[in-house]
């Protein structure tokens, strides 16, 4: 974990509201899981104050580079957005403990589950888990058409299904109507999304091995001002923090 | 000579800058980023007799230049404060200081009773501002004669000097301060956040899960600059001022305001480097700005000669 101003290498806007930005630095090297986050500063300024927890989408060791995809949403997303490439951008990380691509055996099946900006993190998963052997069936969801991304990406690395709120694009309705409409079996369960989805997935599959990656408001991103934090089951005080215990847990570590 | 080095009721500071209360945990999180030793000292994390848990979340909000938060206190509780996390810190070579926090004066008592014991804890500071628990926190510092109570019963119990950190949430800090002084404190710490809000444009509901947050960052940095400026004039105990401190020149505004060290709070999530740069900065601005030793700039702004001529490149 450094910090780094790292150069914006490639940006683009790739669904709406939805960036694809490409950051080039020495910080890549520390970059191993998928999962794991940089919490990046857009601005110099104080305002906006706050860095911008954001997950790595793609890493690529050799080029040096890694890729982050966000939705432009808030003032400091927004910021980020019209950033140009050659211009710097101040990174904290890597930050967070990723998906454990062990849970996962050479020749078993895994289920990718993303939801919305949650998306992003399964493609370096997908990635090296079908590196290792081991195959994957994909199914992302999204509010509409216009916010769809990464599916053809997906799609080379193993079957993708799509599915949307208003029935736009794909299934209608959420990614579990995906799910039921086919009959997926996959020996570990990986997601990325929205509190309600994992808990709809946590649910439908209360016997498989699952890790879910939490999003959560973020001060710091590394465990010091207890922002993030969430509930263990059957206790009044314990608590894991998302920042620095996840952002991915196995499912049932935390109250969802 | 070491041109930083500050002497206060119960601490001998290498440097006049240390991480606030609230914003370093208990120093494990920075320890795998830098020597903790670089530090004047560590103002630890609220300590309650009963380990909580806090608010729900959302506890965070950000606003123009600062930011609300509404943690709720959270923390293990004395016991495991001082079996592990006080031993923890106790390898660096950096004097404690102890933020105490209850619900009641009994709480506060007992707390202060035990946690002054601890041999790496210098002195305490009584968090009676914080505005994120429904019982005690502000309310203990909003009433002068409840605040100057609670002072004398901690400083009857405390081994250790004893500091109280004020709120800016009161119609007359100096006030506060001049109670708090003749009830017996050592010190003053100031200031905690403002009470604040904000509200979701989508679904009219506040942001926080708890509603209304303390505001920190450099939103509030003219406001703790004005309050030290009035309190350090009505009071003969020292201050350790607090309030959006980002840099060098930060601190040397606090110490022309009034104070005589400094704490740096929510600058820590942006920049977590943000403490040893400071203090590596902080001799060369000296320099820039004439000055042997950083208690020369105490309370400049106000005393006789009025403010140093600024004779930097």
């Amino acid at each position: 974990m450094k910090t780094e101003k790292m150069t914006i290498v490639h940006h683009e806007r790739i669904a709406k509201n939805i960036y694809q930005i490409r950051l080039a630095g020495a910080l890549v090297a520390e970059m191993n899981e998928p999962g794991q986050f940089v919490h990046i500063k857009v601005t110099e300024q104080a305002n906006p104050l706050l860095r911008r927890p954001l997950s790595l989408c793609d890493i690529n060791k050799e080029a040096g580079e890694c890729t982050i995809i966000y939705r432009a949403e808030g003032a400091g997303t927004t910021l980020l957005a019209k950033k140009r490439p050659g211009e710097m951008v101040d990174v904290l990380g890597p930050l967070g403990n990723g998906f454990p691509i062990e849970a996962a055996k050479t020749g078993e099946r895994a289920l990718l589950v993303g939801g919305g900006i949650g998306v992003p993190p399964l493609y370096e998963l997908a990635k090296q888990l079908v590196k290792k052997g081991v195959s994957v069936t994909v199914v992302l969801g999204f509010q509409t058409k216009d916010v769809v991304f990464y599916e053809q990406k997906f799609a080379e690395f193993g079957e993708t299904y799509v599915a949307t709120v208003d029935g736009s694009y794909g299934t209608k309705g959420f990614v579990t109507n995906a799910i039921d409409d086919r009959a997926i079996s996959f020996d570990v369960l990986y997601a990325c999304g929205p509190k309600p989805m994992l808990k709809a997935l946590e649910q439908k599959f209360p016997d498989k091995d699952a890790y879910l990656s939490l999003e959560e408001r973020m001060g710091c991103g590394i465990g010091a001002c207890f922002a993030c934090v969430c509930r263990v089951p059957n206790s009044e005080t314990a608590y894991k923090k998302v920042c620095s215990d996840g952002p991915v847990f196995k499912a049932g570590e935390v109250v969802l | 000579m070491n041109r930083l080095a500050v002497q206060l009721p119960g601490l001998s500071l290498k440097n006049p800058v240390m991480p606030a209360s609230g914003c370093f945990g208990f120093g494990r999180e920075y320890a795998k980023l830098y020597d903790l030793n670089v530090l004047g000292a560590i103002m630890i994390k609220a300590t309650t007799l009963e380990p909580r848990f806090g608010n729900p979340t959302p506890r965070v909000a950000e606003t123009p230049s600062g930011m609300l938060n509404a943690i709720g206190l959270q923390n293990p509780g004395l016991e495991k404060v001082m079996e592990e996390e006080l031993p923890w810190l106790a390898q660096y070579d950096v004097p404690i200081i102890a933020n105490v926090a209850g619900s009641t004066m009994e709480d506060y008592v007992e707390v202060a009773k035990h946690i002054s014991k601890v041999p790496n804890v210098h002195a305490l500071e009584l968090n009676i501002s914080c505005p994120n628990v429904k019982k005690g926190g502000i309310a203990f510092g909003t009433v002068p004669e409840v605040a100057a109570e609670l002072t004398k019963l901690v400083k009857e119990v405390s081994e250790v000097p004893v500091y109280v950190k004020l709120s800016p949430n009161v119609t007359n800090i100096v006030e506060m301060a001049k109670a708090i002084e003749a009830a017996g404190a050592d010190g003053l710490t100031m200031i905690n956040t403002l009470l604040g809000m904000r509200i979701d444009v989508k679904t009219a509901e506040p942001i926080l899960a708890n509603r209304t947050g303390g505001l920190s960052g450099p939103a509030i940095k003219p406001i703790a600059i004005r309050m030290i400026y009035e309190v350090s004039q009505a009071v003969s105990i020292p201050i350790i001022g607090m309030g959006g401190i980002q840099s060098a020149e930060d601190v040397i505004e606090f110490f022309y305001a009034g104070a005589s060290a400094v704490a740096v709070g929510t600058a820590n999530f942006i920049d977590p480097f943000v403490c040893p740069n400071i203090i590596a900065e902080l001799p060369a601005l000296l320099d820039e700005l004439g000055f042997d030793h950083i208690s020369e700039c105490t309370g400049r702004s106000w005393k006789k000669g009025g403010p140093t001529v600024y004779c930097g490149a």
